[in-house]
């Protein structure tokens, strides 16, 4: 069989391996969600029973789970993800539709960031290793591992924007001040894992008998990282890129929270609270795809540049 | 380790010098010495030595109760003259001793969180490299899935389902975290169990149950202890994730996360109140991702020259 033709039955197979994915995603969301203690209509004042019984019924609450399960996922496969429970007038695909060029915007900013920068620090970290310039930017990356975001956050707030007033402290109207902040406080913990995971990589590829046969043969040392060294060294941290991006959106709950960003990781935390049970599945959904969908992208990438890789029957 | 691999190093100058019975070192000899090379390690051994130290008697040493309320000094600053040495905060409770007792929280939860962690992954990886062919796909299979997803979205829903009692934060995030390990496991696994000595114990009608408890565990300890390491600080870091979102530990007790959370909404008035358990849980963190890695260069055989 050709490279080419297992490569695309290998596509096929990893696009329908995506679908129970998602459905188990939804599922266990739904159930978890349903089983909290607590409702969408706690936190009116004072609801007679009658009309809690009609609300519940215009909502279709008062169904039986498994059959409020089924509807909702008809629902969906139409993607409408319904009304949401707190914000009236509101569908979640309203708020979805709102939000996510907020939270989109920073997350790639950040990604993009931390990718650039946490590669260039891990290669030049590498390249002179055991240096004072090497144990010097990887304590400064394991400082970036270390110290949490929701830490960095109020202590730049503080010095930037409050004693400097160089930036906003907080607030989102799409102009570039508005964004320097976020970005960076969400893009440091990842540029620090991908400098590290990049130095590791560097170092081992630049032991590796093909670099020592490039450096034989005479190139320039910038020619060998360029040409030779650089696409092997790069691969663990492509294939990091899906781990990352869920721990962007997981940091991104906190960014968002703290400098006041109307973003979707604030929608999913507000909706946990109040029990808003249709706006918590949207943003559930709406990242599980997302994140599924880059996984997705990241493995193509992988197989595509690296040779070793063969999608043969085996797999 | 097995008692095989003690067997003494041949070396051809020895044997030239005439020496003889040279005492071989054990792998966990040679880890050892790996480790106290490594400066890093060390240092952070000690700092969280004394830090855990400080974080079970500093209270106790201490005059102050973490919930009086010192109305002279709300939010004084740290000095000498007030008797609180790293300040109050905004109703007047001593900043250090609620940190001290904060850090008993939230190192109590990187412990016991890692402990159901670790209890998971290593049975689940072990399983799953043990038994292979389908039983090991499937059940990988899902690990990627879980791993694909935000997990933090997880323990939030965890946390709505289950309340918000301390017991189960240990749970939810030791339930969310033992992938890493269900995966190092089960690599090491598949290498060990084709060894001359599974074979062995197979031979000899040893359940495959037992051989997973009393032979293929106890070789993984090298990478175990490693991950658990690495592990525990990630655990009082979504501990304090959820503590600073409200969603973990609620008052009176506390912890790094929540008093960290705390300080930020008084920073501008009061910055001690935030920088002193910021530091204390960075320190905290730091120190144990250097053991980590420390132990992770001493005990990984991939590494070894």
């Amino acid at each position: 069989m050709t490279q080419g033709t297992s490569m695309l039955r290998h596509t096929l197979s990893r696009v329908l391996g995506l679908l129970p994915t998602l459905l188990m995603l939804i599922t266990v969301a739904f159930f978890m969600i349903r089983m909290a203690p607590g409702g969408p209509f706690d936190s009116e004042k004072y609801i007679p029973a009658e009309i809690e019984a009609n609300l519940s019924a215009k909502y279709n609450l008062d169904d039986s789970l498994p059959r409020q399960y089924l509807r909702y996922m008809g629902q969906i496969v139409l993607l409408d993800f319904g009304p949401s429970f707190q914000y009236k007038d509101w569908t979640v695909n309203e708020l979805i539709g709102q939000a996510y060029p907020v939270s989109l915007t920073i997350g790639a900013l950040a990604m993009l960031l931390a990718f650039v920068l946490g590669t260039l620090l891990g290669i030049t970290a590498a390249l002179r290793q055991n240096t004072g310039v090497d144990y010097g930017l990887m304590g400064i990356a394991m400082l970036g591992i270390s110290v949490p975001n929701f830490v960095i956050a109020p202590v730049l707030i503080l010095v930037v924007a409050v004693y400097a007033g160089w930036l906003p402290a907080g607030g989102w109207d799409w102009s570039v001040a508005s964004m320097v902040l976020p970005v960076i406080t969400l893009a440091l913990p990842v540029t620090a894992y991908i400098a590290r995971m990049t130095r590791g990589s560097m170092i081992e590829v630049l032991h590796s008998n093909f670099i020592r046969c490039a450096r034989a043969k005479g190139l320039p040392e910038s020619v060998v990282i360029r040409r030779h060294a650089l696409k092997p060294a790069l691969l663990p941290v492509i294939s990091f890129m899906g781990p990352a991006t869920a721990g962007l959106i997981s940091g991104s709950v906190v960014i968002e929270r703290i400098f006041s960003i109307p973003g979707l990781g604030s929608y999913f935390v507000q909706g946990a609270l109040n029990r808003d049970y249709t706006l918590v599945m949207g943003v559930v959904i709406f990242y599980g795809v997302l994140i599924i969908l880059l996984n997705f992208a990241v493995d193509l990438i992988y197989a595509w540049l690296n040779p070793k890789i063969r999608y043969d029957e085996k797999h | 380790m097995t008692k095989s691999t003690d067997t003494p190093v041949f070396d051809p100058f020895e044997e030239a010098l005439g020496v003889r019975d040279v005492k071989g070192r054990s792998p966990w000899e040679d880890a050892w010495y790996r480790l106290r090379k490594n400066r890093a390690a060390v240092y952070s051994t000690f700092v969280m030595g004394f830090m855990i130290l400080l974080v079970l008697f500093g209270p106790l040493v201490i005059s102050w109760e973490s919930d009086f309320t010192d109305w002279d000094f709300t939010s004084s600053p740290p000095g000498f003259a007030s008797g609180h040495w790293f300040g109050t905060d905004a109703v007047g409770r001593d900043i250090l001793v609620r940190t001290l007792e904060g850090g008993r929280i939230s190192l109590l939860v990187g412990l016991v969180a890692t402990l159901v962690s670790l209890i998971i992954g290593v049975s689940y990886g072990a399983i799953a490299g043990y038994f292979g062919g389908t039983v090991d796909r499937v059940m990988m299979r899902v690990v990627d899935i879980i791993y694909a997803l935000p997990f933090l979205f997880f323990v939030i829903l965890m946390m709505m389902v289950f309340g918000r009692h301390i017991l189960l934060i240990f749970v939810a995030i030791g339930a969310v975290n033992w992938l890493d390990m269900a995966r190092i496991v089960r690599g090491q696994t598949l290498s060990i169990k084709n060894m001359e000595f599974i074979e062995a114990a197979r031979a000899c009608g040893v359940t495959p149950w037992n051989i997973i408890r009393r032979h293929v565990i106890p070789n993984l300890l090298g990478v175990v202890i490693v991950y658990v390491t690495l592990t525990i600080p990630q655990v009082i870091l979504v501990e304090s994730f959820l503590s600073f979102l409200g969603l973990g530990v609620q008052e009176p007790m506390s912890s790094w996360g929540a008093l960290v959370s705390d300080g930020a909404q008084d920073m501008e008035s009061a910055p001690w109140t935030l920088i002193v358990p910021a530091v204390f849980l960075t320190v905290t963190l730091y120190c144990f991702n250097y053991i980590g890695d420390g132990l992770r260069d001493a005990l990984d055989p991939k590494d070894r020259p």
